[in-house]
């Protein structure tokens, strides 16, 4: 039995200091994530705490096949660099070398586009606070993509809880033919290829910025031969009942549909795995050439070769995997991944499925590539330029700055699904149905005896006695319906400790 | 096979709204020109003075 689909994003941000003669990275994040929180300890009742992370239950170099290749090198985790966890239930920290957003934990699409755009927003105060603390001159600009153009990449991380008893090497075959495929409405457009040996010419626009980077199929790294199903165990969670399907290959989206339509229906079809109501095994014979073709072929036609000796296009797939969903919806419904925003996702896939078929120019309000490349299609037109004039790199890399006054994403005419009041509220109010309600509540409400957090715990000190750890290990609870109440009549974090522990 | 045929052809009902949206269609492709005009318009006064400097000397580390 498929079980909710409780999700979230990480995003890594482009972080550059203007106006200054050098400027180091690392250093930049922490000013950034330092400003927002002194800005909001300064401005807001809803202070930020200064929470430390608890690193006790990161275990990135655990390998959900159960054992880790000799040559594979696991991602180190990095304790010292700043580390702020939000009201909101997010994590805003410095992640190598740049800033990182965490969304909190969503029950579904809609929670994640809602706190997507809230990060966004948390983006925009901490950029205009760290300004006021800047010398005259400089600024800090922040954009949300994937790639500097020049061969360095930088993710955005989905998050996805499953059922534990479901076999990896399952989730392998059918989340590689989704995460393939699906890049035709995830991707975030880029001018060029940074795949080696490609020439410009080659290429001169593809769907998305990270199939480039892509090297195998399956693996648990992240920065080097990054593969296209992460093998990271780390559950966050109960591990006898729960894996997190770490998912590294998708783009960092501006658009909020296809930020729905990434998240929705990756729930769908893992949902569908759970369930073992998956139409066939689409194996590619070569998956590593298949996600960089998908994402090189603007006519969306080219066929893939599967291992059965048939092949099939990335929008053929989609169609089973969307008639499937149709199925499963009538069979089995959708609670898992929220009824309501289920059907929603299944409308707006079949939709952007049919744009894509007929003509994806009708798509520019949707999605981020189409947008992305229908602007800079026009731009050329007036200007008279080719692909590579680097005005037009300038161009791309500024649909994607954050910055109000000069984002271009915010000046193409994306549909939102999402309005800024409410992600305004996201930036400080958690989401009401996910163990993030509890964690939001508590800092907000107990911050100065909250001395640690992580994603399934937090550490309070109430005085005398030991530390007290309160372990969050059920995603699903923690919820305004479990502890609302409860949080709400406690007026000291001892007596939520005492309440919680009879 | 024959379920997926049926998904995938517009049904006769949205086929004759195509029909219909037709000449409106050409309305808002005039539209969609304008609209990107006045875009375009806006991006000469936002895109950054120095954008091509901007972009060469663009580099990040990589992450993950």
């Amino acid at each position: 039995m498929a079980i909710p689909k409780i999700c979230g994003v990480e995003t890594e941000l482009s972080i550059v200091l203007r106006g200054a003669a050098e400027s180091n990275p690392v250093t930049a994040s922490s000013l950034l994530i330092n400003a927002y929180v002194s800005d909001l300890s300064v401005t807001a009742a809803s202070a930020s705490p200064k929470v430390g992370w608890d690193f006790e239950d990161e275990h990135p170099d655990h390998d959900a096949r159960g054992f880790a290749p000799s040559d594979a090198s696991p991602p180190e985790v990095d304790t010292h660099l700043v580390n702020a966890v939000l009201t909101n239930g997010a994590r805003f920290y410095v992640d190598h070398a740049h800033p990182e957003l965490s969304t909190p934990e969503c029950a579904d699409a809609r929670a994640v586009v809602t706190w997507d755009r809230a990060a966004e927003l948390i983006l925009v105060r901490a950029m205009a606070a760290a300004r006021r603390l800047l010398p005259e001159g400089q600024e800090l600009v922040v954009h949300k993509n994937n790639s500097d153009g020049k061969g360095n990449s930088y993710g955005c991380h989905e998050n996805y809880l499953m059922d534990r008893a479901v076999p990896f090497n399952k989730i392998i075959t059918h989340a590689t033919a989704h995460f393939v495929s699906r890049q035709l409405f995830t991707g975030a457009g880029k001018v060029g290829s940074e795949a080696p040996g490609v020439p410009f010419g080659e290429v001169p626009y593809q769907l998305t910025q990270r199939a480039d980077f892509f090297e195998a199929e399956v693996g648990l790294e992240t920065t080097l031969k990054r593969p296209i199903v992460n093998t990271r165990d780390e559950p966050h969670a109960d591990s006898q009942k729960y894996r997190r399907l770490h998912v590294i290959v998708g783009d960092a989206n501006l658009s909020q549909v296809a930020t729905f339509l990434k998240v929705g229906t990756t729930a769908i079809v893992l949902a569908m795995l759970e369930d073992d109501f998956l139409p066939r095994e689409f194996v590619f014979r070569a998956p590593v050439q298949a996600i960089r073709a998908v994402s090189y072929d603007r006519t969306l036609r080219r066929p893939l070769d599967l291992t059965d000796g048939t092949s099939i296009t990335a929008l053929d797939i989609q169609w089973e995997l969307l008639d499937r969903a149709r199925k499963y919806a009538e069979d089995r419904g959708l609670e898992v991944v929220g009824a309501e925003v289920g059907a929603e996702v299944l409308e707006r896939w079949e939709a952007v499925l049919t744009g894509l078929e007929t003509d994806p120019m009708t798509l520019a309000h949707q999605l981020d590539w189409v947008a992305k490349l229908r602007l800079i299609e026009a731009w050329r037109e007036r200007n008279e330029t080719g692909w590579d004039d680097p005005r037009v790199a300038a161009v791309a890399l500024q649909y994607h700055d954050l910055r109000p006054e000069r984002s271009l994403a915010a000046r193409v005419g994306l549909e939102r699904l999402v309005d800024d009041a409410d992600a305004s509220r996201a930036m400080t109010q958690p989401p009401e149905d996910t163990r993030a309600y509890f964690r939001g509540r508590c800092l907000a409400k107990f911050a100065s005896s909250v001395v640690a957090a992580n994603w399934d715990s937090l550490v309070f000190d109430v005085g005398a006695d030991p530390l007290r750890r309160v372990p969050m290990m059920e995603p699903m609870r923690g919820t305004r319906a479990h502890v609302g109440t409860l949080l709400d009549e406690c007026t000291t974090p001892a007596e939520l400790l005492d309440r919680l522990g009879s | 096979m024959a379920e997926r045929e049926q998904k995938r052809k517009p049904t006769p009902a949205r086929e004759t709204d195509e029909v219909e949206e037709a000449p409106a269609k050409s309305e808002s492709g005039e539209k969609i020109k304008a609209e990107l005009d006045e875009l375009l318009d806006e991006i000469d006064d936002v895109l950054e003075s120095n954008a091509e400097d901007f972009v060469r000397s663009y580099v990040q580390k990589g992450g993950e």
